[in-house]
């Protein structure tokens, strides 16, 4: 079974929204060959792919996903459900979506779930190896804080999931956008990389994203 | 041909605010106060006062336009307008309705911005359902466009009863009520502004202001991917402006955290900290400080981005109504003045060629 990242450097991305474009850029600049889609016909997204995220390819959704084994979901949350059970089956699928009500209205699964909204994502693509990533930090900071490996100051981002082969390869595709990669452990303790979480919207290191994440063990 | 020209606004929520002591004053006060305000801003040269709209306990802004018409009856020149008006859950007959009227008694002031709002309670409140946010905004843009464009108008859509050949009263005269759409960050909305060809909008809460800069390439080559001729670009942004600095710094940063951290529970952000006071203040999107270094960052911003237009969405919070006129009377007397100095040479589009209205002529017997 193929783990995903590894020396090539593909990217897929669902979503061309705020979040999707902005993590497209940073693929770019990472060296990545970007395919990149929206709600619809890739002529509709054309536009803002060419100036927001110039080097990636405007796609169909279908086409993302053949286009890499990494594929990250970026549409707004309520519309997840939407997209085919089996469309990622096999793919690492990196999930970079978070609730916000007043985006996607009162949804009381998606409010209340007791081990995060990523469970949910991996219920609804059961044939996908979900990791939740990319989630936790400003937008911007896609932008502004990416730092090559070892630089100081550099800012960590967290990856969750069951299949560790697949947060491996996220935490390498984490690496290569600029950030140093924490493992937050299985799927369900995405639950702490949400929005209301301890780590949410602020910029860490990785000692201290990790203390955060696992904190009785680094007070041991 | 109208000469360039910049705008310099001011922004408000109607904040419920507090006394001396600390005790929040009643909601009809709240509402005088800031009428008071606004008469203030007109007699000290500021270009344009634009309420919120919210239906909330702390925001005493859920009727813009009846206060905007007390404001026109005590001011002359000074441009009344909404920050934003909640567009998706509004019937965009009854916001022309409205607004054509304040355009009518204020003599030619009144101006818009429409949006999707940032909060939500407005969704439930008057029976839409969140889940239909795009389409609402899409729709009710569609139908405002045509009625400030194209009267008599026939229209049909999904969420309200169609139009056949419809003037609505009162006609407005030609290039009157601009409409600007206000946008958070989304792409998509920026393509859509564009496609509308209406002015645009950026309300920016945090972080760098030329992180926007992507988006204001995107917004021009929309524009001209859709035919049109370039539009003036505008930011709202909080600040608080003092004799001094640190007296800016002293007087906001209490109502700053108290609103934030109210923020951060309702919402998800992160917490407020003096640290990112600080950072916003210096890199970010708080104009907060003397008049010089609030003019300098202004003028530094709109420059970098190509703006013509910035609303200061002053006083943050609770803060008491005295402190609110202050800084009003500085941003007016001072900043707004330095702030034009500074861009004396700064080229922008002409306003008169966002003025979505044209010249309607209602049969007098319709």
């Amino acid at each position: 079974m193929s783990s995903g990242e590894t020396g090539e450097r593909r990217l897929g991305i669902v979503g061309a929204g705020r979040v999707g474009t902005t993590i497209a850029r940073a693929a770019i600049a990472a060296g990545y060959d970007v395919a990149i889609s929206g709600s619809g016909g890739a002529e509709r997204i054309a536009l803002i792919v060419e100036v927001l995220a110039p080097g990636a390819r405007a796609v169909t959704t279908e086409e993302v996903v053949a286009h890499s084994d990494v594929i990250v979901l970026a549409v707004p949350m309520h519309r997840f459900r939407e997209l085919p059970r089996d469309l990622f089956a096999g793919k690492i699928l990196i999930d970079a979506m978070n609730y916000w009500e007043e985006i996607d209205g009162v949804d009381q699964e998606l409010a209340t779930a007791p081990a995060g909204t990523s469970i949910l994502v991996q219920e609804r693509f059961p044939s996908a190896r979900v990791v939740k990533s990319l989630n936790h930090i400003t937008y911007y900071k896609f932008d502004e804080g990416r730092r090559p490996h070892g630089a100081p100051g550099r800012i960590a981002m967290a990856a969750a999931g069951d299949d560790r082969a697949a947060v491996a390869a996220v935490m390498q595709l984490v690496d290569r956008l600029g950030f140093d990669a924490v493992d937050a452990g299985p799927l369900e303790a995405g639950l702490a990389l949400e929005p209301d979480g301890p780590v949410f919207g602020v910029s860490y290191s990785a000692d201290e994203l990790s203390s955060l994440l696992w904190p009785a063990a680094s007070s041991a | 041909m109208t000469t360039p020209e910049l705008e310099l606004g001011l922004d408000t929520f109607g904040y419920i605010t507090v006394d001396e002591s600390g005790q929040p004053l009643a909601p009809d006060v709240v509402i005088r106060n800031y009428v008071e305000e606004a008469v203030l801003a007109d007699s000290v040269g500021i270009d344009s006062f634009n309420i919120g709209e919210h239906y909330r306990p702390d925001f005493m802004d859920s009727a813009a336009h009846v206060v905007l018409a007390a404001i026109a009856g005590r001011t002359k020149r000074i441009r009344l307008g909404t920050a934003v008006t909640v567009l998706s859950t509004q019937d965009p007959v009854r916001v022309y309705t409205n607004f054509a009227t304040l355009d009518a008694v204020s003599n030619g002031r009144a101006q818009l911005v429409v949006g999707r709002g940032s909060l939500t309670e407005s969704f439930p409140l008057f029976g839409f359902d969140l889940a239909d946010y795009e389409e609402l905004f899409e729709e009710k843009l569609d139908l405002l466009t045509r009625l400030l464009r194209d009267q008599p108008v026939t229209w049909s859509g999904k969420f309200r009863s169609p139009l056949v050949n419809q003037y609505v009263t009162p006609a407005l005269p030609e290039g009157h009520l601009p409409t600007w759409v206000g946008v958070g960050g989304s792409p998509q909305s920026v393509v859509r502004a564009a496609r509308y060809g209406l002015p645009l909008m950026l309300a920016v809460i945090g972080g760098p202001p030329g992180r926007f800069a992507p988006l204001v390439e995107l917004y021009k080559r929309a524009l001209d991917a859709y035919g049109h001729a370039p539009l003036p670009i505008g930011m709202h942004s909080h600040g608080y402006i003092a004799r001094t600095d640190q007296e800016a710094v002293d007087i906001q940063w209490p109502y700053w955290k108290e609103t934030f951290e109210k923020a951060a529970l309702e919402r998800g952000w992160a917490r407020p900290t003096m640290a990112r006071f600080q950072a916003e203040r210096a890199d970010g999107s708080l104009y907060i400080g003397s008049p010089e270094t609030v003019a300098t960052k202004i003028a530094a911003m709109m420059r970098l981005l190509g703006l013509s237009r910035f609303d200061l969405a002053y006083a943050t919070g609770r803060m008491p109504h005295p402190q609110r006129l202050a800084t009003i009377e500085l941003y007016g007397r001072e900043v707004i003045p330095r702030v034009r100095e500074l861009l004396a040479d700064h080229p922008v589009p002409p306003i008169s060629s966002s003025y979505p209205a044209k010249a309607v002529t209602a049969p007098t017997h319709v």
